[in-house]
Order: C-alpha cells, then sequence, then structure tokens
C-alpha cells in the first residue's frame, strides 16, 4: 500500500504547472483525496505528479450576484463553511454536507471533485442542476465547459491531458426558487447508492412552474431530468410522488456490491419526491 | 528531497523520495509512531493528523506537499507530562481498548472541540463519523468527548 514512484514537480504558478504537464505526461494532484488512494492500491501510476497545492491565488470561493466561482485549490470545508456562497446558492452547501468527512473535506477541492468525474459524487450533479460551467487552463489559452460537454462517462471528462481546471462556477438561484439534495449511504460519509437534487421555481401564487431533477449513483455521467409538464401547479404541499415514478422511468442504474439496481431505482425515486417537495417548500420560504 | 515539517512546535528535517506519504514520512524518517496506519485509503482515519491545526489524513498526503507546514500528531497533545483534556477524558470513559485507532480519535476530536467547545450528541456523531474503532462500539468514544468538553470547559 505504498505509491509506486513517480516524478514531481511542485509548480509555483499555472504556467509552470502547464509546462511540466505538456512535458510529462503527467497527472495534476490537487487535494489528493482521490488521487492518492489510487496510488496507495496501485490503481494509477502516472509516472509524473504535478502538485498544485503551491500557486498562490486559487483557493477563492467567490460569491458575486450572479453566482460562485470556486478555484482549483479551494478545499470542500471553505466552500461548506462559506455564508456568502450559500445564500447565493444554496446547493453547494446542501451537497457539501454529504460529501465525506470531516477530514478529507479538509483538503478535497471542490474542482477536484468535479473533474474526478465518479458517478457517485454529489458535486458533478450540483454543476448539471445549476447549469455551471468548469474553466480549463490550457498552454493556448482557457475554454468554458457545460456539465454536458464535461462529463463524458464514468471517472471520464473532456479535459485535455495538459490541461487543469481552473475553476468551476456555479450560477446563482433563480427567483423565486429553491433547492434541496437528498441521499442515502450505507454509513455517514460513505458514497451514496442514491442520492438526488432538485430545483424547483414557483410562480407568483407559489405553485410549481419548473422542476428539474439530477439523480447520484444511477447513472454514468449526471443527468437533468426535466419534471416540469409533469409537476406545473404543484405547491409544495401536493403529493409528489407521481414524479418519483417518472423518475424511476428515466434512470438505468446498476447493481453493485453496495445494492441492486432494482433497490437503487426505488430509493432514487423517494429521494426524488423528498427533495422536490422540500426545494418547493424552500422556495415557498424565499419567495 | 529535503522535506521539513513543523512538528508539534519543533522544526524537523528530513530527505524522502517524492511518493513518501505524511504517514510514513513522520513515522520512519521522524521516529513518531503514534500516528498509526490503518487502510491507507482515508477510510479508516487512525492516520489523522492535524495539518495547519485541521485534522487531515496524513495517508493521504504526500509528505513533499506538507513541506513548510504544522503538523501536530498525538505526541503533541500532552501539555509538558499531563495528558491533555481529550486524552484524559478518554482514559477516564474507557474510549479506547486496544488503542489502534485512538490516535486519530484524539486529533480529530482535539481540533472539532475547539471549534465546537459545547457540541450536541449530533454534531459529535458527525465529528467521528471518519474514523473507525473496532472494539469500543463508540458509546464510550461519544462519552468522552462529551466529557472532554466538561473538562475543557472547567
Ligand atoms: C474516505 C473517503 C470518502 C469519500 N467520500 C466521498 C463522497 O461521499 N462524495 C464525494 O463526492 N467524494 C468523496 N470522496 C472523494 C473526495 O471528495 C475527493 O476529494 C475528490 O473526489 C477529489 O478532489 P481532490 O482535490 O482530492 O482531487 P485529487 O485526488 O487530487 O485528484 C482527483 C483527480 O482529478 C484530477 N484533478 C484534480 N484537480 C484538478 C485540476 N484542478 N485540474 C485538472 N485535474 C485535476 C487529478 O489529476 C485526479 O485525476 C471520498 C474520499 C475518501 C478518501
Ligand atoms: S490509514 Fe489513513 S485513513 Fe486509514
Ligand atoms: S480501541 Fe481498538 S480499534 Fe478502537
Amino acid at each position: 500500500m505504498k505509491p509506486p514512484q513517480f516524478g514531481y514537480t511542485a509548480a509555483a504558478d499555472l504556467d509552470e504547472a502547464l509546462e511540466a504537464l505538456a512535458a510529462t505526461g503527467g497527472k495534476v494532484l490537487a487535494g489528493g483525496q482521490s488521487l492518492i488512494p489510487l496510488l496507495n492500491m496501485r490503481l494509477a501510476d502516472p509516472g509524473h505528479l504535478v502538485d498544485i497545492n503551491r500557486i498562490p491565488a486559487l483557493d477563492a470561493v467567490a460569491a458575486q450576484a450572479d453566482g460562485v466561482r470556486v478555484g482549483a485549490l479551494a478545499r470542500h470545508f471553505q466552500a461548506l463553511e462559506s455564508d456568502e456562497a450559500a445564500a447565493v446558492q444554496p446547493l453547494l452547501r446542501q451537497a457539501l454536507r454529504h460529501v465525506a468527512h470531516p477530514a478529507i473535506r479538509n483538503r478535497g477541492t471542490v474542482v477536484g471533485s468535479i473533474v474526478h468525474a465518479d458517478p457517485a459524487a454529489e458535486l458533478p450533479a450540483v454543476l448539471a442542476l445549476t447549469g455551471g460551467t468548469v474553466t480549463l487552463r490550457g498552454r493556448e489559452g482557457e475554454r468554458a465547459l457545460s456539465a454536458e460537454e464535461f462529463f463524458l462517462g464514468p471517472m471520464e471528462s473532456a479535459i485535455g491531458p495538459a490541461e487543469i481546471a481552473r475553476e468551476v462556477f456555479f450560477p446563482a438561484l433563480p427567483e423565486r426558487s429553491g433547492t434541496a439534495f437528498h441521499e442515502l449511504a450505507r454509513r455517514k460519509g460513505d458514497f451514496a447508492m442514491a442520492g438526488a437534487a432538485a430545483l424547483v421555481t414557483l410562480d407568483a401564487d407559489l405553485a410549481c412552474t419548473a422542476a428539474r431533477l439530477v439523480c447520484v449513483g444511477t447513472g454514468a455521467v449526471p443527468e437533468v431530468i426535466d419534471l416540469s409538464g409533469l409537476c406545473r401547479g404543484w405547491l409544495s404541499t401536493s403529493d409528489w410522488s407521481a414524479a418519483a415514478e417518472a423518475v424511476r422511468e428515466r434512470i438505468e442504474p446498476e447493481d453493485d456490491i453496495h445494492a441492486t439496481a432494482d433497490y437503487r431505482r426505488h430509493l432514487a425515486g423517494v429521494l426524488a419526491a423528498r427533495a422536490l417537495s422540500e426545494a418547493a417548500a424552500n422556495a415557498e420560504a424565499r419567495a | 528531497m529535503r522535506i521539513t515539517l513543523h512538528v508539534n512546535g519543533v522544526p524537523r528535517s528530513a530527505e524522502a523520495e517524492p511518493r513518501v506519504l505524511l504517514s510514513d514520512f513522520l513515522r520512519g524518517e521522524l521516529g513518531l509512531p503514534g500516528t498509526h496506519v490503518g487502510c491507507e485509503h482515508g477510510v479508516c482515519g487512525a492516520c489523522t493528523v492535524l495539518l495547519d491545526d485541521r485534522p487531515v489524513r496524513s495517508c493521504l498526503m504526500l509528505a513533499a506537499t506538507a513541506d513548510g507546514h504544522h503538523v501536530t500528531t498525538v505526541e503533541g497533545l500532552a501539555e509538558e507530562a499531563a495528558l491533555s483534556p481529550v486524552q484524559q477524558a478518554f482514559g477516564e470513559c474507557h474510549g479506547l481498548q486496544c488503542g489502534f485507532c485512538t490516535p486519530g480519535f484524539l486529533t480529530t476530536v482535539t481540533a472539532f472541540l475547539e471549534a465546537h467547545p459545547k457540541p450536541t450528541d449530533e454534531e459529535i456523531l458527525d465529528a467521528v463519523s471518519g474514523n473507525l474503532c473496532r472494539c469500543t462500539g463508540y458509546q464510550n468514544i461519544v462519552k468522552a468527548v462529551r466529557r472532554a468538553s466538561e473538562l475543557m470547559e472547567s
């Protein structure tokens, strides 16, 4: 259980990191909370690591009126504890509470969780549901990708081998809207067997006009399920169980050691209905 | 490469390959075996140390990344010869049996009580949820955290 040998660059700035990546074909080391377990178990052997932890000014969690920008070195705990970020986009905190344990959140980065693209991870779902973007820096310049463009498959994203994800952007919660995040894991802090993130928008009479949902742990990439047609006119106190059925029909979970596909499908529906009605109640409280 | 850490308030340096984990650097290179190594993939919490006062998994960090930072291990918790309030409470409440998990609990709980001096039971459970203990069944660990909070108040 020791990492294989690798070359190591502790980059002082982004340019040095990009040069080192291009020259060595190595991998970025951010918080290490996913990469180092893979090294310890010898499931990864990248040959060279470009440690970005010493690059200054990458650790901001900046909440502005249009949304929250999270830099590549902002740790989970920073985004979780930011009241400003929670005010602009509450789904971020609602989801981060479920990510691992405090000691993991002290090192793990928000951007690293997105780049890692684990289908059971919470933050990719948040990026997809909020309509956020990932800004990738290469030697030639920057490009910003939506969640749909970024996530290609389980643990697979559109980032190039010599690119660094510099920042992710989570747009602000729209007017008269609310969010909620529910998941179920075998033990607190474990990856969830299933989860659901919901975003509901109400009209002036507090009836639902838009309802969107992303499930966690039930497919290869985070997919936004638009339930606006079905849920139009519903109130936070309505019975949302028909939405649970609609979600169950849309997802394609798989069996694994933690849960069967059928159980995951059932669970995702229950959690979806819970998240949707809570999101509606949260929208009402803000209206 | 040469790596220098401020360990328990004292600057310590040693040579290590970039692939050496912080846990192994502390135990092997610096001769501080109080930090225990269980799973080596972040799950058990036995290796938890404080990095700049925050609990982190020393098995999930390169010593090279920690270069220049402050690290507190279980060896640094006692004040002079006296046990810290958290250590004393774990003893009083039988919060340990074999002791393998204990260094990780002590560091985790020390940082937790600094930030939450009067925690609720729910907050305590959340704080220790990332540390596994095969012996105690956790009840006495939760009691020890409550007791440590009392000791720190007085
Ligand atoms: C016990 C345990 C429980 C966990 N539970 C959960 C959980 O419940 N939910 C969850 O979502 N996660 C969980 N995780 C994973 C954790 O959230 C990771 O921290 C996170 O997935 C990766 O972020 P990192 O900064 O640690 O990235 P690293 O481990 O440093 O990197 C991960 C991958 O992303 C790449 N990468 C990272 N940052 C960049 C960047 N800026 N640019 C380009 N490439 C980059 C790396 O090259 C690597 O391939 C858990 C981890 C552990 C050890
Ligand atoms: S040895 Fe580090 S968490 Fe288990
Ligand atoms: S006391 Fe033995 S593992 Fe906790």
